[in-house]
């Protein structure tokens, strides 16, 4: 018995390449420079009604980026992170009430969600699947409660943001356009280290599964706090850019669940699971919405529709239908199993893709 | 004495967040599934009893004899194509698509019937009352309310313990392949339990389209689903009688928080689901003075 296995590797061991990066990485890398710079030049070339709707495409691509990280890598569907954009533009508001320039209340607000999400994870880490779910809108509910208390933050009605750069309006559009391209870089650049990197393997061997990774030692909760944190930072962050953008913020709005119900729709249209997912979903759901906009709120039950279909019936989202389909990955966070003398096409049915329950798909 | 009547109070607005609370509960209990669309099904069944007033011409208070039953054919359609769909696909499914349900509706209902308030009208039901002693006052429509909710529980209580098909309910929540192999059906199971639940949550919309007026986005507003969610918290999952213990006192506690600041009423109803939560996980029902049989 000990001979025969001791032997065999030595015989047939087939030569298998694992790699981690195809040539549609390298192109992928050097499109998305160019994407970047194209974007960031855009202020020079537009008018600013034009960097205005990019900016609240770069919020909601944040968005959808962080709620990705939630639900498709952690499997923690959260309906309460309009607790956190709520809280990043009210700290930015609470940051520029005190002299602090919004700009540089930006990151703070980012990381003081952060902090209120530490401890919302605390209190809600014994939760799971549904109960976490509701308890993450009730916490939502209470920060809007909370934050409707405080007269000096404009009560129930909201406030505007004092001290923005004095500069040209025209001016002062192009550098929120600008920081909000660079946070979202940030964001999806993080997104991408994070997931590439140790958490990303924990991550995966917690949704393969669960139990087994337990008791081989894997520190399931611990992940999972970092990635609730991380995405409290996220979504803190696009809250600040909101109020940045507008430049006011109303509780009824900023804490609104319509947030989440946009983030979760682009993530589920574009492929949940997916770090490019959540970028494809985010352009279909604004092209839907500026397609549909003279039709009340038609856009909004038209994408819900569209979302639980695609939920239901094809849960790898647009990108990750491509992506199975022809063997892209701009943002390989996997690993590439080259069988032996198929040096061309690795065998499509073993990429490392998300299994969820109920896939029949053998060998995924 | 005041708070004496603010207690009363809050009992009776438990009866109401109990009523609601029951069909989350039992789509909960039997199938893992929790509704995220409870609420806004809730205002649905207020608006298909405006309808079905409009129409007929009956009486608002008896408008249930229709939509109820309406509501349960609904609840089953439900359950075997679109819970039943993303239950094949995991609990995270079943999340997504009736988060997305929940907004589909409501936008569906803000098209249709624009974003003005409705009530049922109830005529002077609404506002009469009778007191005890100099304090207490107690509106009949409460009280009713409150009744109903009891009937109801009480109801559920003898259908899921007594009849046929509530046994078969429970074998199905409790092994699925063991009631498969024993000959029942689990998706049409799923689909009674789902009519049944369909059924309490119009009885509960038309309730509320009482007691208050409501419009497209009162489902997500008015923290209809969280109340109802936090009154089966707080009395612990899968006793019935724990939910009624938990919306009595998430009721009470909300009057009581609304005594002290007008602002404070949902709040405090809120940091009493977060205290059960971190105290007492299981509920207030697992305290074991309540500990009989579940």
């Amino acid at each position: 018995m000990s001979e025969a296995t001791a032997t065999a590797p030595s015989v047939t061991a087939p030569a298998v390449r694992v790699t981690r990066s195809r040539r549609s990485t390298l192109w992928a890398a050097i499109g998305a420079l160019v994407v970047i710079a194209v974007l960031a030049y855009l202020p020079y070339v537009v008018y600013s009604g034009t960097t205005s709707l990019m900016v609240d495409f770069f919020i909601l691509l944040i968005m959808a980026s962080m709620w990705n990280l939630l639900a498709g890598y952690a499997g923690l569907v959260s309906v309460g992170q309009q607790a956190f954009i709520g809280l990043g533009s009210y700290f930015v508001l609470i940051g520029g009430l005190n002299k602090i320039d919004p700009f540089l209340g930006l990151p703070l607000a980012a990381l003081a969600s952060g902090v209120v999400g530490l401890i919302v994870w605390w209190l809600l880490s014994r939760l799971r699947s549904g109960y976490f779910a509701i308890a993450t809108w009730v916490i939502a509910s209470i920060c809007y409660l909370v934050v409707i208390r405080f007269a000096v933050l404009g009560g129930g009605t909201g406030e505007g943001l004092s001290g923005l750069p004095s500069v040209s309006s025209t001016l002062l559009d192009a550098y929120i356009y600008w920081v909000a391209l660079g946070v979202t870089v940030i964001v999806l650049l993080g997104v991408y280290v994070l997931l590439r990197g140790r958490l990303g393997l924990v991550l995966t061997a917690l949704r393969d599964d669960e139990t087994g990774a337990r008791s081989v030692g894997v520190r399931a909760t611990r992940a999972q706090l970092l990635v609730f944190v991380v995405a409290a930072i996220g979504c803190g962050a696009a809250g600040g850019l909101e109020i940045i953008s507008q430049p006011f913020v109303q509780p009824n709005a900023a804490f609104s669940v319509q947030w989440t119900a946009e983030m979760i729709f682009a993530c589920l249209i574009g492929g949940i699971g997916t770090i490019e997912g959540p970028i494809v979903g985010t352009i279909v759901f604004f092209a839907l919405q500026q397609w549909l906009s003279n039709y009340g709120t038609w856009y909004f039950i038209v994408l819900g529709a569209v979302a639980i279909t695609v939920a239901i019936w094809a849960p790898r989202g647009l990108w990750g239908t491509f992506s199975e389909r022809f063997g892209v990955r701009l943002f390989p966070v996997g690993y590439w199993l080259w069988p032996a003398g198929q040096l061309n096409r690795p065998g499509l049915s073993r990429l490392p893709f998300p299994r969820r329950p109920g896939d029949t798909k053998p060998g995924t | 004495m005041i708070w004496v009547n603010d207690i009363v109070q809050g009992v009776l607005l438990g009866g109401l967040y109990a009523l609601f609370a029951c069909g989350l509960s039992l789509l909960f209990g039997v199938m893992k599934v929790i509704n995220l669309a409870h609420g806004d099904l809730a205002i649905v069944a207020g608006y298909l009893a405006v309808g079905v007033i409009a129409v007929t011409h009956i009486p608002a208070v008896w408008s249930f004899i229709i939509v109820v039953p309406l509501f349960a054919v609904l609840g089953y359609l439900i359950q075997r194509t679109l819970i039943q769909a993303s239950l094949n696909r995991g609990v995270l499914t079943t999340l997504l698509v009736t988060f997305g349900l929940s907004v589909v509706i409501e936008n569906a209902l803000q098209q249709f019937f624009s974003a003005n308030s409705r009530s049922l009208n109830i005529g002077s039901l609404v506002s009469d009352s009778f007191s005890i002693g100099s304090h207490i006052t107690i509106a009949y429509l409460d009280l009713a309310i409150f009744v109903v909710a009891v009937i109801v529980l009480l109801g559920l209580q003898y259908l899921l313990t007594s009849s046929r098909q509530g046994r078969l309910i429970r074998a199905v929540a409790d092994d699925r392949e063991a009631a498969q192999l024993a000959g029942a059906d689990y998706r049409h199971v799923f689909g009674i339990a789902a009519a049944i639940a369909f059924a309490t949550v119009a009885l509960a919309g038309i309730a509320y389209g009482m007691y208050t007026s409501f419009d497209p986005s009162s489902g997500t507003t008015a923290l209809l689903l969280l109340f109802a969610f936090e009154a089966v918290v707080i009395g612990g999952l899968g006793s019935l009688w724990g939910t009624l213990v938990g919306g009595i006192l998430l009721g009470v506690v909300q009057q009581l928080g609304g005594q002290v600041n007008s602002n404070d009423q949902l709040l405090a109803g809120q940091l009493l689901f977060l205290l059960v939560l971190l105290v007492l996980p299981q509920g207030i029902t697992s305290f074991s003075f309540f500990r009989r049989t579940a």
